[in-house]
């Protein structure tokens, strides 16, 4: 069971948070055209990288703030967790 | 019965403390402290069960977690459990065990016959075999597999034990109490780290309850049980004796299942049987010692063959002899340790070294106390079937390829060392990158990827006054880097006898026209000649070999396997061991109880169970409940002898016809506030809610990014920047996080909170033709006329001094209303709504009824809001808006979503008019045609419509827009059913939808 750090409340097991996918994409702007392949790209496509990631978890039974936390995939080691309106660097 | 086994003084055990138990229907005794296998072999049985594949007899080769085949069913307290070692199960008055995997007795077992057809039964056997004719597999094949492999029987009774769970943090959890466990937990200890000490066995001190050392002037064990009653005094210090450490996960949390009452007759009152703790440790500090290597020689699973250490410790712990002929069969100085126990006890041993000529201070002292001492010698078999009765052995040449000529003596048991391999079962889990150390033929932790660090004989450190300095010095280190204090503890002085090297000799080659088997998997049959035929056949990779002959596998997890197996692999392969590489090491290190994994979740206690304010009333009035999701709801009231079907039937026809009112607290509700309120919605919904007035409730459909349908649900304006959302009692967790999703990370300029209110509002749908006239009565100072509180309508109001908030809206297509009040007035309301509406004939109506009433009505629910279909299969597209854009609206123009003949929802009604129609059933145009029959559509819901008195279901339909009107046929394999059925429109009732605005 991984141990995170949320910002807001600190380290916490993992069974307190859920997965929310790949913290890198940006959900295209509303009301803006778009190419169905820019589209899909934002739906659908994934690169389900081995190594380090940035993804979004929610820390459902915490603060149930989304935030971001930067894994490696393979080994599960946490390098850093972000706030929601912080960038990733 | 007398323990003619058992030595007249000496061991642990207390001897004036009788206890009797029962093996295979046998009455026997042996004392407290004694495991089910000192006492069995101290009254001088040791055959056990029968091997898993061949059904050899086998006995004991070990003394505790080591023990690869001694496992029984055990009965204790009227329950039943199977797969217990016999050599970790501590006796307890009243014990009973029986052999598993022998019919009809161990004595006569008729799988024998096995054995003899074993040039039958070589690796990979069942995939070769079993594998055709492919009909034969479920009738005569699985059956057969299932008979010949079973060890033991799982209890199909309730298991009324109660097993905990415990979460615990500490500095340092040190994985053993041996010498390295105690000395690094004392050193860490003393600086005042936070320590959990766990040991698998009721004894602490592991090794040193066994070898002949002096630590600073005292015993072994003396010293063991000074540090211990040391260590128990210490506020920082928690000591775990029954605990075994058999996981270890990533972020350095390790799971311990501790055995609190399996050594007890009975579980004591609020005692658990057993508890498993998930430990958070910062540093962990594996100490779990090393276990002695079998030497590979003909039928060496005879009963009477053992480990050269077990058989040590039931003479040192025990005080049981597990045989008087004693051969010790060693390739280092190990056996001499157990020759000399042996001879102290008045036994005259007969030592087999394959070393030519060793030379240390042990051996020294065994040739001293005149033992027989034969060197380069080796067993070449052993001889007897349930018993080892002698031993054929011969001399071995220096290259230890030829065998002299085969001389036979007798002896009654045979005690092998073929040197020790460190248990590195949770440094491998942890992640750690092993390497090979030739010195001591095996692998230890190399490169730790978490924090933890090996110790002593884990770590292939085989003496003690090194093993004792350097976890000494590892303890101190580590723990005054977290608690910063620097308590040097004085370093004993030890007295130990030196050994010299090992042989690397670990397998007697056969002799010439001989073709014993050699067992180097003893709990899984795999032989020598097992795993010639895996490589023969072309298996490579260790994970193969492994798959393919079952070597290391099961619960046995190649202990005393796999560094043999290896070995033979390199040695077939022609490369080194380290070049082989070993297979995976996974949890459980030993096996662990499924009661202990569950803990308190069982039964009612495996989900949470909600209620809602008024579950009493619906007790009390002969509700039949039903689960909808976690939430307890009421399906139906019963009257009399009424069923589900008659029971919904009369419910909905009466909300038709009168007035019924169904709790609807368990809808999720959404509270949101603040300036932007309304852009929210109108970004998440696909209709338009920019100009929704305060006081109006308005129907808004969700997506996914995806297109489709996530939830839907009434939104109503309470006042200009707050609004109160419902969803679908299923979605509500999942809608909440979407929301906050989009505000945190996507919209984060949006001015708006979101917070669920599902438990604080208790809600009662009032519906029916004389819903109204209960309403007038309920709210006597409100205007709830058609003008005054028109359909969508709200307003708040005082229901008897409770603030309620009305909702003009129906799911049941009539006239309705939704009554809230906060949740402690909930079972107030509901009493009020029941005795005003009295005179209408209200009754109060279930989730049955409530399906029923929405179904013919075609309102979509869950059925049809499955995660599947987009808007417009379920008719929604008119909630679509042009003018705006939405979450999900981009997907909406994807090809297959707007295709022509796209799915749709229709109504399904049987041509007799009498045939109900089973859900999930599918819709076919020819109901002969030949398989694959090709699937127009499904059916979502079905129901017995009261409005038409006649089944009528909703479906989900291939180009259903068109089809309406059509003759097709509902097919139902699993039901048996063909019905033909016409298709007509999903709204069955009032299609007009006058009702719910009269």
């Amino acid at each position: 069971m991984l141990h995170i750090k949320c910002p807001h409340c600190g380290i916490r097991s993992q069974n307190e948070f859920s997965y929310g996918g790949d913290a890198t994409i940006k959900r295209p702007e509303l009301g803006k055209e778009i190419s169905d392949q820019d589209w899909d790209n934002f739906v659908y496509n994934r690169k389900s990288l081995r190594g380090k990631h940035w993804e979004l978890w929610q820390h459902l039974s915490g603060c149930r703030q989304w935030i971001k936390v930067q894994r490696d995939t393979a080994t599960h080691e946490i390098f850093k967790t972000l706030k929601a309106n912080e960038e990733i660097s | 019965m007398t323990q003619s086994f058992r030595l007249e003084s000496g061991g642990l055990i207390n001897r004036d403390k009788k206890i009797s138990f029962k093996f295979n229907g046998k009455n026997y005794f042996g004392y407290e402290g004694d495991t089910l296998a000192s006492a069995l072999i101290a009254n001088g049985v040791h055959l056990i069960g029968r091997s898993f594949k061949y059904h050899r007899p086998r006995g004991f080769f070990g003394a505790g977690v080591d023990e690869p085949y001694a496992i029984v069913q055990l009965y204790r307290n009227g329950e039943t459990e199977p797969n217990i070692k016999a050599t970790e199960q501590e006796l307890f008055e009243g014990l009973e065990a029986k052999s598993v995997n022998c019919w009809p007795s161990v004595n006569f077992d008729v799988g024998a016959i096995n054995n003899f057809l074993k040039i039958f039964l070589p690796a990979g056997f069942y995939y070769k075999t079993f594998m055709w004719p492919k009909s034969f597999w479920y009738k005569i094949y699985e059956p057969f597999i299932r008979k010949a492999a079973g060890l033991g029987t799982a209890s199909i009774k309730h298991d009324k034990e109660r097993y905990e769970h415990k979460y615990e943090y500490c500095d340092l959890l040190i994985t053993g109490s041996g010498p390295s466990g105690l000395a690094s937990a004392y050193s860490s200890a003393k600086n005042g780290a936070k320590v959990i000490l766990a040991e698998d066995k009721s004894r602490f001190g592991g090794t040193l309850l066994t070898s002949d050392v002096n630590i600073g002037n005292q015993s072994g064990k003396e010293w063991a049980d000074s540090i211990i009653s040391e260590l128990k005094e210490m506020p920082n210090v928690t000591v775990k004796n029954r605990s075994q450490v058999f996981g270890y996960y990533d972020h350095n949390m390790l799971v311990m299942s501790e055995r609190i009452s399996d050594h007890l007759p009975k579980t004591k009152k609020y005692h658990p049987k057993q508890r498993l703790w998930y430990i958070r440790a910062k540093e962990v500090l594996i100490s779990s010692g090393s276990i002695e290597r079998p030497i590979v020689f003909g039928n060496n699973d005879t009963p009477g063959v053992m480990l050269s250490s077990a058989a040590k410790e039931y003479m040192k712990v025990y005080g049981v002899l597990v045989g008087k002929k004693p051969l010790v069969f060693t390739n280092n100085d190990s056996g001499y340790e157990t020759a000399i126990e042996f001879k102290k006890n008045g036994v005259d041993p007969i030592i087999l070294d394959t070393r030519k000529e060793p030379q240390s201070e042990i051996i020294e002292d065994a040739k001293n106390m005149n033992i027989n001492i034969k060197n380069s010698y080796v067993v070449v078999a052993a001889q007897g079937y349930k018993k080892v009765k002698s031993a054929d052995i011969a001399k071995i040449s220096d290259d230890k390829e030829e065998l002299g000529s085969v001389q036979n003596i007798k002896c009654d048991c045979i005690c092998v060392s073929g040197f020790w391999t460190p248990t590195i079962h949770l440094a491998s889990q942890s992640g750690n990158k092993t390497k090979f150390n030739e010195e001591i033929d095996a692998f230890v932790p190399g490169v730790s990827k978490q924090n933890e660090k090996t110790l002593g004989a884990a770590n292939g450190i085989y003496t003690l006054e090194e093993t004792l300095k350097d976890s000494f010095e590892k303890g101190n280190q580590i723990s005054k880097e977290i608690t910063n204090n620097d308590n040097k503890v004085s370093f004993p002085n030890v007295v130990e006898k030196k050994s010299t090297v090992h042989d690397k000799f670990w397998c007697v080659p056969l002799p010439k026209g001989k073709n014993y088997k050699r067992f180097l998997d003893f709990q899984n049959d795999v032989a020598v000649s097992d795993i010639e035929i895996a490589l023969k056949e072309g298996y490579r990779s260790i994970e193969h070999v492994k798959r393919y002959t079952t070597l290391g596998m099961a619960t046995d997890q190649g202990k005393t396997s796999n560094l043999n197996g290896l070995q033979l692999v390199s040695k077939i392969e022609n490369k080194v061991v380290p070049a082989v590489g070993h297979t995976t090491f996974r949890p459980p290190y030993s096996p662990v109880s499924i009661g202990a994994i569950v803990g308190r979740e069982v039964g009612k206690h495996s989900k949470p169970t909600r209620k809602s304010p008024m579950h009493s009333w619906h007790e009390k009035n002969n509700a039949v409940f039903v689960d909808a999701g976690v939430w307890l709801r009421p399906r139906y009231y019963k009257r009399g002898d009424e069923n589900l079907f008659e029971a919904s039937k009369r419910e909905a026809k009466n909300v038709r016809t009168n007035v019924g009112v169904c709790d609807v607290t368990t809808l999720g509700k959404i509270d949101i506030k603040g300036p932007d309120a309304a852009e929210l919605l109108n970004r998440v919904y696909t209709n338009a809610w920019l100009k929704l007035p305060v006081g109006k409730a308005r129907y808004g459909v969700m997506l996914r990014e995806d297109g489709i349908v996530m939830d839907d649900g009434t939104t109503t304006r309470i006042s200009e920047n707050h609004y109160h959302m419902t969803t679908t009692t299923a979605q509500a967790a999942n809608v909440l996080s979407h929301l906050e999703y989009y505000l945190q990370l996507v919209w984060p300029e949006l001015n708006v909170n979101v917070v669920s209110t599902t438990e604080q509002w208790a809600g009662a749908a009032i519906a029916g033709p004389k819903s109204r006239e209960v309403l007038k009565k309920l709210f006597p100072n409100s205007d709830v006329t058609n003008e005054g509180l028109p359909f969508m309508g709200y307003m708040e109001a005082d229901l008897f001094g409770v603030k309620a908030k009305i909702f003009r809206i129906s799911f049941s297509g009539e006239l309705a209303y939704e009554v809230n009040v906060e949740s402690d007035y909930g079972y107030f309301m509901w009493e009020k709504i029941i005795e005003a509406g009295e005179q209408f004939g209200i009754q109060p109506y279930g989730t049955e009824a409530l399906s029923t009433l929405r179904i013919e009505m075609g309102h979509v629910a869950g059925s049809e809001l499955d995660g599947r279909t987009i808007p417009y299969d379920n008719s929604l597209e008119g909630l679509l808006s042009k003018k705006k854009d939405f979450i999900g609206k981009r997907s909406l123009s994807r090809k297959a979503f707007a295709a022509e003949d796209r799915q749709k929802i229709v109504g399904v009604v049987p041509l007799d008019k009498k045939t109900s129609i089973p859900e999930g059933s599918h819709l076919v145009k020819d109901s002969n045609a030949p398989l694959p029959n090709p699937k127009l559509g499904y059916i979502s819901a079905s129901c017995w419509s009261v409005e038409h008195d006649n089944p009528f279901s909703l479906a989900i339909l291939k180009d259903g827009k068109n089809m309406i009107g059509e003759k097709l046929f509902v097919m139902s394999p699993l039901k048996n059913k063909v019905i033909p059925v016409e298709i007509v429109s999903s709204h069955y009732v009032d299609p007009k939808g006058e009702r719910v605005r009269s």
